[in-house]
């Protein structure tokens, strides 16, 4: 018995603090999602993306040391309607044909109490890249945790719909986002 | 005790408001649809969706009207089978322009574009976002708004045939010309 004691301890040892803290590093896809509303003539449109991939590592008790990259593939977007899907892909929207992807990646990571974290990072969309700072909320759970967050993009920072499109007054400028990332520590 | 051969007042000024927004809707709808997708597009569907969304509201108020008050009669020679038809031509018109607005409203919803009647005043939407349902619903306020079409003609033409053929005073009885009582 006393032959095994030292491995017990040390099995014990790893464990207990991986019981408390837990690294989150693997995101899964079918639980997270990115949502996104703005407003069309006054009318509340919604979309989403369907594939993204988020890299991410976040300890609970090292927040400062958290790092989150995601990248989005925008030909999965739902932007309301075919019509605007197609649309969307257009030089004046997304120009998709030059720039198929939009990325996020946080460059600071500073925790505002209540599991309430501000993720300060950047973000490129159509060669254009520019700082945000999105709040996001901590909840742990049993299987995953989950990560939520919401900002909003102001789509002409971007050049997301130029020319005709530029009249906020039919699409307005203010694009809410929604995000939802789910991760395990193992 | 004679009795008065034109529509009251109100029903009168219901009857032209609502032609006249019916006569813009319409043809804007015709035409929108066709449009490719460009903020005027987004623009012309809001106005089509605000002009339905009052042409409902102007006949629920103009059918409750109807139903409180007592129509001229009809000129005393018009066969039965004419005083038929106007009656159930009339129906029809009432109803379809209470179910044309309510099918464009279900079918926005239904394509996932909420009505906000005149960008202020959000309709709830009455079904969820569905594909298939939204395309029925099309298809659904098309026919609807084709069989409008065709009994207007037939509306218009019985009237005009009634006071320019048969010389009955038939466009008074919607406010033309001057008031006569039998």
């Amino acid at each position: 018995m006393t032959r095994h004691l030292p491995l017990f301890v040390l099995l014990a040892a790893l464990a207990a603090p991986a019981a408390h803290a837990v690294e989150y590093r693997t995101v899964l896809p079918k639980q997270s999602t990115i949502h996104f509303e703005f407003r069309q003539m006054g009318v509340p449109v919604k979309g989403g993306f369907k594939r993204f991939t988020t890299q991410m590592v976040f300890d609970p008790a090292k927040p400062e040391a958290a790092r989150a990259q995601i990248e989005i593939d925008l030909a999965s977007i739902d932007a309301g309607s075919a019509e605007a899907d197609d649309e969307s892909a257009g030089k004046l929207w997304f120009n998709r044909s030059a720039y198929p992807k939009a990325t996020f990646v946080s460059s600071q990571v500073r925790a505002v109490g209540n599991n309430r974290y501000e993720m300060r990072g950047t973000l490129t969309l159509k060669g254009r890249s520019r700082d945000m700072v999105v709040p996001v909320t901590y909840a742990p759970g049993h299987s995953a945790a989950i990560f939520d967050g919401s900002f909003i993009l102001k789509r002409l920072d971007f050049g997301i719909g130029e020319g005709m499109w530029a009249d906020v007054a039919t699409v307005a400028n203010e694009v809410s986002v929604t995000f939802r990332i789910a991760a395990t520590g193992n | 005790m004679s009795r008065a051969l034109r529509y009251s007042t109100p029903a009168i000024a219901l009857h032209w408001l609502i032609a006249l927004l019916i006569f813009v809707a319409f043809p804007l709808g015709v035409y929108m649809h066709e449009l490719p997708l460009s903020p005027e597009k987004l623009k012309l569907y809001s106005y089509h969706k605000w002009i339905g969304i009052t042409v409902l509201l102007l006949a629920a108020l103009r059918v409750s009207w109807r139903m409180t008050h007592t129509p001229p009669p009809l000129p005393a020679g018009m066969a039965a089978w004419q005083r038929h038809a106007s009656s159930a031509v009339h129906g029809l018109l009432y109803l379809l322009m209470i179910a044309i607005p309510v099918s464009g409203w279900l079918m926005s919803s239904a394509k996932g574009f909420q009505t906000v009647w005149f960008g202020v005043l959000p309709l709830p939407d009455l079904v969820d976002k569905n594909r298939e349902l939204g395309d029925l619903l099309a298809g659904v306020h098309q026919t609807l708004n084709f069989t409008l079409l065709g009994l207007v003609i037939l509306h218009v033409g019985a009237a005009l045939k009634h006071h320019f053929i048969e010389r009955q005073p038939f466009l008074q009885r919607m406010g033309w010309g001057k008031k006569e009582r039998t």
